[in-house]
């Protein structure tokens, strides 16, 4: 299921939360001690990050043995993306028809 | 125009041959608004609540700022997402600089938007990176 726009916006709005997907962005799979230890915060942070990450269906998560592995969801910034290109379209057409009118004022 | 991925908002630029004031009564005036953006109860007050309706559904909107001929700024609600749009207009020697930029942030979240603004450049230019190596 796709997250809503606002949920990703949230999501990745949080400095702390963006820099942990950025970080599985680029290194790939990790466990939540390996991104804990260089993040300068606590592991049950880390941990409710991740969470909120994964609720808005940005990371996914796999269990072995002790360890849980994080990695990234790439699709789940589609919403984000479909937003943005959605408008952009939008306000390009409504720039014309507001230059129409222009010309059309006062004559 | 330009779809700034890299801030998180949509920005629409364009060189206008009319001077600001005119512009901005159609920015400004309900009838004339009606006529290219959507029909609309808009006064020209800070802290306006007010609705666009188009074919494709309603926009809950609040005037946050605005400054005659300069720049009007509102709150845009629409499709589960709040956001901010911002309309700019600079004088220039054949008429005006029009701006527009939707940032796709709710009000009460433009403090921590400004904060990370800085951050979103290098985030996309990493994720272009994780992107390219999708099959």
């Amino acid at each position: 299921m796709r997250a809503e726009p606002t949920t990703v916006f949230k999501t990745l709005g949080d400095p702390t939360r963006r820099a942990l997907f950025e970080r599985l962005s680029r290194e790939g799979e990790l466990t939540v001690h390996a991104l804990t230890a260089p993040s300068g915060v606590s592991q049950p942070a880390v941990s409710k990050h991740l969470n909120s990450l994964k609720f808005a269906g940005l990371v996914c998560d796999r269990r072995d043995g002790r360890e849980t592995y994080y990695r990234v969801m790439p699709e789940g910034l589609t919403p984000l993306f479909d937003w943005l290109q959605f408008y952009a379209g939008f306000w390009q057409s409504r720039f014309d028809q507001l230059e129409d009118l222009l010309k059309r004022m006062d004559q | 125009m330009t779809t700034a991925t890299e801030t998180l908002s949509v920005v629409v630029e364009r060189e206008i041959p009319y001077p600001p004031e005119k512009i901005w009564r159609a920015l400004t005036q309900p009838q004339l608004l009606e006529e290219w953006l959507m029909k609309n109860d808009f006064k020209p007050n800070v802290g306006h609540a007010f609705r666009f309706s188009g074919d494709w559904g309603s926009v809950d909107c609040q005037v946050i700022a605005l400054e005659a001929n300069k720049t009007l700024s509102y709150s845009w609600g629409a499709m589960g997402l709040g956001s901010v749009v911002t309309w700019t207009l600079t004088p220039t020697s054949a008429g005006t600089h029009l701006r527009m930029e939707q940032a796709g942030f709710t009000p009460d979240q433009q403090q921590a938007y400004r904060g990370a603004k800085y951050g979103w450049p290098k985030f996309f230019a990493n994720l272009e990176r994780v992107l390219g190596g999708l099959p």
